[in-house]
């Protein structure tokens, strides 16, 4: 799945002509990163765009909906005067943008406080998670994928590849929700290790970050390995083995920086998708985040907080997109060229 | 591709499982219909006989509910799965055709939207919308579609690039035609694994919706809301999740092996080769070399784990201050034979020998690494892919002098700076700070000799150093190699598919011929076209040289050299041979000091025979 959706290669830089004789080496960095805040603010724009249509896709009186189907003729108008429903579509973008400019992001409907400070309180939650869950998959799947490729390499040791295959792929499909429901089972009520619910101590994350990131070592690990031993028959790998190095600085020196450069273009997808993972997780382990935030004003048909939390989200999304670049473009500068202009 | 699909036991393992949801699906409404809609007063039972999954609230059985629910889950899998292809390669293919530009913001928009987490989009879908059937499937199934269209483009752009449909192209075919006639019927395959995958994909999603809530509203259910109801009472009662869990679980296996299953079939370079390793006798005749030979291989073998031998008891030595020239076609061995010298193999390969030894070096034991690292210098073939691109060049050119020559990093980038300057390498303070891609082809040889004399090694073996370059710059890099050895007295194994090459600059040439040495001549004799052996005077004469009449054709060899698994039992070159008799094809001929060279080769003696015939 990962290898079909990459993003396409970028293009190998020309090559230098042989009368090249440059005077200073010049860094691509300044055109890279002003390409891509050139595509934040593009991304920024389409959120903003794509939020502001949420209440104006509703089908049929968006004022009848927003308030309920029990809502009384004068609640209805009270809500679409209070929302500015009344006023034309440009009027009510232009309120909107600016708002959103000034940090306003409107008020909740259920709770009357404002959702920036709904998301101010509930953002630190989803953070800790969905940010402890991207080091630890990396953490775990990366030395593990590349350990399993170095063990494998050249046909060895059949059996550990047999079973690193099936386990990450047994593992590796059962969604966030299924699993999360099985670590309650097992590690709060049967063996009443860990809390089943809630964010009031430290090892109430445990169950959490288990779920939601399980799924994506496996996929990631199994990437890792894949890379792993195409990099591992690349020349410039005999060109270090011939220097006779220890085998950590082979592996990590050499291997590392080229195998995350084609881990993280794939498995990108994968990091971002744990931002919408956590909001599954979260509503299972009733994590006081964006997640539960999101689904609670959903039920409540709370339309300021629908809009708020999915901006965020998405700017959040966009953030990590472009981290993993940055990181992408230290591994290996070759990457800066031709993706200065990617959201 | 049906082949392959056959041995796949995990594809088919997958299949059968789906077939079986797919009976599942349409034979459970009918026969657990009542059961799963039955209100009884037996809330909230455990698993037991007669309820497998035990009851819900309102005392119906959650193992009927669980089945009934598999049609639903799996419509509305199939209609999001066909949403997502039909309107992802629609919108990929569209913005193929549509022309340059708007090809490049299209496939920025995909970008975008392929980062962005579905369930998260979902939820806005369902915020507009409202829950229910509808809404999930038309939330996951345009979640899913910028994944196709990445793909599409993704495929189209590779294909597009092939010389098939330039050729199209050139004949002024119109871009939609060649995307039906030309463009899809090659990405059929890819996009096959896609669907397998979406289908899985959907399946997660699809339950994830409901089990949060916002999918499948009652009274209708699938997998997921049956999920979600089981959670409520997890505390009194796991059965009702524990055994829809399972089933999403199974499901979600056998989509996953299928999608895995069609991908190996799909990509053949996927599946592993099998390997074992069969014993080979150690090599244990006296050996029979110079003394004094820096350099010595003694029945040189290079075995794969099934036995070949790619590589077939060799045996040459190189003098101190020597350049001695390896020359064969490829695929002869003559960059095995030399990556054996260097104790750089490939993994799966493996060299015997009697004697194997560089100076006082025994390469058949476990020599220090330290040693290994400093007194042989390799320069590669391929000076573009020999270099990591990750680092820069400084730290990679100082690296074995300063792991293993004691050397701290300040006079390790001197030595590199000096050396690099006697490689002519232009601005060498400035390439130590320089990517590998940034310096031109000839430059990264140049830069590559520099290292590997960087050690002031008392071997340097080159494979094929010039192949990949241009012929100008070929006479440059030959001619630094040579002044390396006049130089410091370095002595050279060149290894060259060009016999032009090795007469250049080489004192001695040995040539090789599916693995084994048919020949070893002086170089003034290779000059002077004076060879005995037919494969050299055939190499010989295919090579151009000034003097070679510009309007005859070439001479070429006829054939091909045999696989090294089904080298005969005489000489491998007989069935190319013009010469060759019965005896060539039965016996394998050895090689024989013949003047001033050695020749392996029968020829030689029938030339005696016949003459004592006519005598």
């Amino acid at each position: 799945m990962e290898t079909l959706i990459a993003s396409p290669k970028a293009p190998e830089p020309p090559e230098p002509s042989k009368a090249f004789t440059p005077k200073t080496v010049r860094s691509p960095w300044p055109r890279f990163l002003l390409g891509r805040l050139a595509g934040l603010a593009g991304v920024l724009v389409m959120l903003i765009v794509g939020t502001f249509l949420i209440v104006q896709l509703i089908p049929g009186d968006p004022a009848q909906v927003m308030a309920g189907p029990d809502a009384s003729q004068a609640q209805v108008e009270r809500i679409r005067q209070e929302q500015g429903l009344d006023q034309p579509l440009f009027t009510q973008f232009t309120d909107y943008a600016g708002g959103l400019l000034e940090g306003d992001l409107g008020t909740s409907f259920s709770s009357g406080l404002p959702v920036s400070e709904i998301i101010a309180n509930r953002l630190p939650f989803t953070a800790q998670i969905a940010l402890l869950a991207v080091v630890i998959a990396l953490a775990v799947s990366v030395p593990l994928g590349m350990a399993v490729a170095v063990a494998c390499r050249g046909g060895r040791r059949k059996a550990l590849d047999t079973a690193f295959t099936s386990v990450t792929a047994v593992l590796g499909s059962i969604p966030e929700f299924v699993l999360a429901t099985l670590l309650i089972m097992f590690f709060a009520i049967k063996l009443n290790m860990f809390p089943p619910s809630g964010a009031a101590t430290l090892d109430s994350m445990v169950l959490p970050i288990l779920a939601l990131t399980i799924a994506p070592i496996c996929t990631l690990a199994r990437v890792v390995r894949r890379e792993t031993a195409a990099v591992l028959s690349m020349d410039y790998m005999r060109t270090a083995k011939g220097r006779r190095l220890k085998a950590l600085r082979l592996y990590a020196r050499h291997a590392l920086p080229n195998l995350m450069t084609s881990t993280l273009t794939l498995g990108g997808l994968v990091l971002t998708g744990l931002l919408g993972g956590a909001v599954i997780v979260e509503f299972v382990f009733a994590w006081p985040g964006l997640g539960t935030g999101v689904l609670d004003a959903l039920v409540k048909r709370d339309y300021p907080v629908i809009q708020g939390v999915v901006l965020l989200l998405g700017v959040l999304a966009t953030l990590l997109n472009l981290l993993v670049d940055v990181v992408l473009g230290l591994l290996d500068p070759r990457s800066l060229h031709g993706k200065a202009g990617d959201a | 591709m049906m082949q392959q699909l056959r041995r796949s036991p995990a594809l088919m393992l997958g299949l059968a499982g789906l077939a079986l949801f797919v009976v599942l699906g349409i034979i459970a409404p009918y026969i657990w219909g009542d059961r799963a809609e039955t209100l009884t007063d037996q809330t909230h039972l455990a698993a037991s006989a007669e309820h497998w999954f035990g009851t819900d609230a309102l005392g119906r059985d959650i193992f009927a509910r669980t089945m009934v629910a598999t049609r639903l889950t799996l419509l509305m899998c199939l209609a999001t799965t066909a949403i997502a292809a039909v309107g992802g390669i629609g919108f990929g293919a569209a913005i193929w055709v549509a022309g340059p530009r708007v090809r490049a913001l299209g496939q920025r928009v995909i970008d975008v939207l392929i980062s962005y987490p579905s369930v998260i989009f979902a939820l806005v879908m369902v915020a507009v919308l409202g829950p229910g059937v509808g809404t999930s499937i038309v939330a996951i199934g345009l979640a899913t579609c910028p994944a196709f269209a990445r793909l599409t483009t993704n495929l189209a752009a590779s294909i597009a690039g092939r010389d098939f449909v330039s050729t199209a192209r050139l004949l002024g075919v119109s871009p939609a035609r060649l995307l039906r006639r030309h463009i899809l019927p090659n990405i059929a395959e890819p996009l096959l694994v896609l669907l397998s995958v979406a289908f899985t994909i959907s399946l997660k999603a699809l339950s994830g919706l409901s089990f949060l809530g916002v999918g499948v509203q009652a009274p209708d259910y699938d997998w997921g809301s049956v999920l979600n109801k089981g959670l409520e009472g997890i505390y009194l009662n796991p059965w009702p999740a524990l055994g829809p869990s399972l089933v999403i679980i199974l499901a979600g296996l056998a989509g996953g092996l299928i999608g895995d299953g069609l991908a190996a079939a799909v990509n053949p370079a996927a599946g592993r080769r099998r390997g074992y390793r069969a014993k080979v006798e150690a090599v244990t005749a006296v050996p029979s070399y110079d003394e004094d030979a820096l350099a010595v291989a003694d029945r040189l073998s290079v075995v794969l784990p099934d036995g070949t031998r790619l590589v077939d008891e060799v045996s040459f030595a190189i003098k101190p201050g020597e350049v001695l020239g390896l020359v064969g076609e490829s695929g002869s061995g003559k960059s095995l034979t030399a990556m054996a010298l260097a104790k750089l193999l490939p993994d799966d390969l493996r060299a015997v020998a009697g004697t194997l030894k560089v100076g006082d070096l025994d390469l058949n034991g476990k020599p220090p690494a330290s040693r290994l690292a400093t007194e042989i210098g390799i320069v590669y073939q391929d000076p573009s892919a020999s270099f990591n691109p990750t680092l820069k060049l400084g730290g990679q050119l100082t690296e074995a002098l300063r792991t293993h020559g004691r050397t701290s990093k300040k006079a390790a980038a001197r030595q590199a700076v000096d050396q690099l300057a006697a490689a002519r390498v232009t601005l060498p303070e400035q390439r130590l700070k320089q990517y590998p891609h940034e310096l031109s082809g000839g430059m990264r040889q140049r830069a590559m000799i520099a290292s590997a004399l960087l050690t002031s090694p008392k071997l340097l073996i080159a494979d094929e150093p010039t192949t990949a370059l241009d012929v100008t710059v070929q006479a440059e890099v030959l001619g630094l190699l040579r002044e390396a050895n006049e130089r410091d007295g370095t002595a050279i194994l060149l290894i060259s598919h060009d016999v032009g090459v090795i007469s250049a600059i080489c004192d001695r040439v040995v040539v090789m011929y599916a693995g084994r040495i048919v020949e070893t001549l002086p170089i003034e004799r290779l000059r002077a076209g004076d060879a005995d052996h037919p494969y050299t005077q055939a190499l010989l004469a295919a090579t151009p040289t000034l003097h070679s009449p510009v309007d005859e054709p070439l001479s070429s060899i006829p054939g091909r050299p045999p696989h090294p698994a089904s080298r005969p039992a005489g000489c491998a070159f007989a069935p190319r041979c013009p010469l060759a008799r019965q005896q060539c094809h039965d016996e394998l001929p050895l090689l024989a000091v013949h003047g001033t060279g050695a020749t392996a080769c029968h020829a030689l003696t029938w030339d005696k025979q016949d003459e004592e015939v006519v005598a």
